[in-house]
């Protein structure tokens, strides 16, 4: 489904990423880990298509596809989903009317129809149940005074609703508490399925008690540094980045 | 400005003249009197003037505005005067200045409340005005309102008499129908101790080039509670001056959402006087395109401790148009316990549009709660990306969020047809945005 091979990225003229290389096949989740500053949140946005960012060396392929030719929204459409770490307050434009441009957009993408709009009623009411959400929160401003875990909510709802083949999580932990985690994590469970795949990037280990991943990878200076399985999260939460970094350093 | 122009208006004055209201009172004709002399001592304000440094009048100069004596109102396209007509509103329609009884709606008015032309009332009880007229504004404001003063031919007097609450609002309709028309209009807005009121002013015109030029001044009085709007409309070759000065007593709540749509230049001048634990609300909204000029102006005085002021304006700024917000809060030394914010954010679209924003905080008290805020700028790229990620191409998200920004005003309408009127004018002014009415 997604492969980067050799992926080098800078900003500017300074280097995040220097030689990227993983391989995500369908229903996976792969957990990146990493220290800050070790270019967790670079990779997610450059597979989201964030401006800023230069590709000067390796590819990304998605489906086949040259992901780093595509326009950010084409990329949305083509099931790319970007779980924002700070998702962005848009006031003045309805929750219910950006989830409805959006699901239409795909959906003219595959070209289908527009969604009716009593099925995009049920559909949508379904997954606020789900998550718990409040459906005050659907004709509420985007993100408006929402709460860090609303927030959080919010962007799975979305998820929910567009269902993407490839789901980026960027830092979805952080801010939240046990209870909305819980909630969160339950949601993006009840998302799995044999073609969805997951990509976690995260600082903590605390999120994969929730969500389990198939494989964990660690990120420092631009580098995956070590990969394993959901074992590995532990063994880090345990002897810290440092380990892996002094490693790294000592090879 | 030159003696020809004085020379011009000074005639074209004596041909009113016999026809002006009040004439039959003294007190006025003494300050109608004293009015054109400082008119046509000063002539229109100048760019010299601190207050004016950013709105240059002298286009209105160089034509020659002429009001009617002769008022009809069968020049009035009445369907299109409906797309401007609120439906559960009183209304009260003024054409090329004069009062239309004919165009106005005011069956069902509760007794006691006085809905009258200003004209009327002048000719047959001018001491119920007198307490009032010229009260919340003076002469020496600026020439404008001198102007108005001496030229005003009719208006509305309404008075909401005590603990009275109007059941449905009122809508003011300014209309001129033809070009090279001068309309002016005088409106006195009272609300006495309690009462409660909604007010919607109206300005449109023909598609021609004329002069509308409106003082509104407004009392509201203890306790009471007055919401105030404003949809200014007027073609995009009219010129355009209104003023409304207003006069808050104790405990005192004004409202008001001033929407600048239309007018080659348009200048709007909100005064507040704040007594003690009053409150003022001023929201505004202006939108530029092409060539337009379009000035507001607000001044907040808070006289008296703990009153609250809020004031939020937004301009978008497209084409070659220039917006202006000059916003002055005077805090006076007894003033204590003030809570003010003051805020104007400005979005351009495009890079010949300008914004020149004066945000203005005098402060002469000690303990007091003031702050102001201002923004001009582009769209936030963080937004734009947000959208894109969630499928919605660069352009559309860049209309959506332009939109929005604007949509945030309109948004605040609590009258149902009010806000479609005005949401329709947000939409019809930028259709080269592809802007779409479902992103509600």
């Amino acid at each position: 489904m997604l492969n980067i091979e050799n992926l080098h990225v800078s900003v500017g003229d300074k280097p995040i990423l220097k030689g990227i290389n993983l391989h995500i096949k369908p229903g996976e989740i792969h957990a990146i880990m990493g220290p800050n500053g070790s270019g967790k949140s670079t990779l997610s946005h450059v597979l989201s298509g964030k401006s800023g960012y230069t590709v000067t060396e390796g590819t990304v392929t998605y489906d086949g596809k040259d992901l780093t030719e595509m326009a950010p929204e084409v990329r949305a459409r083509e099931g790319v989903f970007l779980a924002f770490q700070y998702p962005v307050e848009i006031p003045g434009v309805s929750n219910i009317y950006l989830l409805k441009a959006a699901l239409n957009a795909i959906r003219k993408h595959q070209g289908l129809s527009e969604v009716d709009a009593m099925d995009f009623l049920m559909l949508v009411k379904d997954k606020v149940r789900l998550l718990e959400m409040d459906e005050k929160f659907l004709y509420r401003a985007v993100n408006e005074g929402f709460s860090g875990g609303e927030k959080k909510r919010n962007e799975i709802l979305q998820m929910a609703i567009l269902e993407p083949k490839l789901c980026i999580m960027d830092e979805t932990d952080s801010g939240l508490d046990i209870d909305a985690l819980k909630i969160v994590s339950e949601g993006v469970n009840s998302l799995r399925s044999p073609e969805r795949s997951f990509v976690m990037v995260t600082h903590y280990q605390r999120l994969l008690d929730y969500i389990k991943p198939d494989f964990v990878h660690v990120l420092a200076h631009g580098q995956i540094v070590k990969s394993g399985g959901a074992e590995l999260a532990l063994e880090l939460e345990e002897k810290g980045y440092s380990w892996v970094e002094n490693k790294q350093a000592a090879a | 400005m030159n003696t020809v122009i004085k020379t011009r208006y000074s005639a074209e004055y004596s041909k009113l003249e016999p026809a002006l209201p009040g004439r039959s009172s003294p007190w006025l004709t003494a300050l109608r009197a004293s009015a054109l002399d400082k008119f046509t001592g000063n002539g229109f304000p100048s760019i010299r003037e601190e207050e004016w440094r950013y709105t240059n009048v002298s286009g209105i100069e160089k034509n020659l505005f002429v009001p009617t004596d002769q008022p009809s109102s069968a020049t009035v396209d009445k369907e299109w005067l409906d797309r401007f007509r609120l439906p559960d509103c009183w209304s009260f329609v003024l054409v090329d200045g004069y009062f239309s009884a004919e165009l106005s709606q005011l069956d069902g008015l509760p007794e006691g409340v006085v809905v009258q032309s200003l004209a009327k009332s002048l000719d047959t009880d001018a001491e119920q005005v007198k307490p009032y007229f010229a009260q919340a504004v003076s002469d020496d404001e600026h020439s404008f309102v001198a102007f108005n003063t001496a030229w005003f031919c009719d208006g509305l007097f309404l008075k909401v008499p005590k603990k009275q609450a109007l059941t449905q609002p009122i809508q003011l309709l300014h209309v001129t129908t033809q070009q090279e028309r001068l309309s002016t209009t005088r409106t006195i807005i009272v609300l006495e101790p309690m009462a409660e009121a909604q007010v919607i002013e109206t300005y449109v015109g023909v598609e021609q080039a004329y002069l509308s030029a409106a003082v509104t001044e407004v009392f509201v009085e203890a306790n009471a509670n007055l919401t105030l709007y404003k949809v200014q409309c007027e073609s995009a070759k009219a010129y355009h001056f209104g003023g409304t000065y207003v006069k808050q007593a104790r405990d005192a709540r004004f409202i008001h959402h001033n929407f600048a749509f239309g007018g080659l230049l348009a200048r709007c001048d909100i005064h507040c006087d704040l007594d003690n634990a009053s409150e003022c609300d001023l929201n505004g909204l202006y939108l530029g395109n092409q060539r337009q000029h379009l000035d507001n102006h607000t001044r907040i005085n808070h006289l008296q401790p703990n009153a609250v002021s809020r004031e939020m304006y937004k301009g978008v700024l497209a084409g070659r148009s220039r917006g202006v917000f000059q916003g002055r809060v005077v805090v006076a030394e007894n003033a204590q316990k003030t809570d003010s914010q003051m805020n104007n954010r400005n979005l351009l679209l495009s890079d010949d549009a300008e914004a020149d924003t004066k945000p203005q905080l005098e402060i002469y008290a000690d303990d007091v709660k003031c702050s102001h805020g201002v923004t001009v700028g582009q769209l936030d790229e963080k937004s734009v990306f947000y959208l894109q990620s969630r499928c919605v191409d660069e352009e559309t998200a860049r209309n959506m969020l332009t939109f929005a920004f604007a949509n945030e005003m309109v948004n605040k309408l609590t009258i149902k047809s009010l806000h479609d009127l005005v949401l329709n004018q947000v939409l019809e002014r930028f259709p080269q945005q592809g802007i779409s009415k479902d992103w509600l």
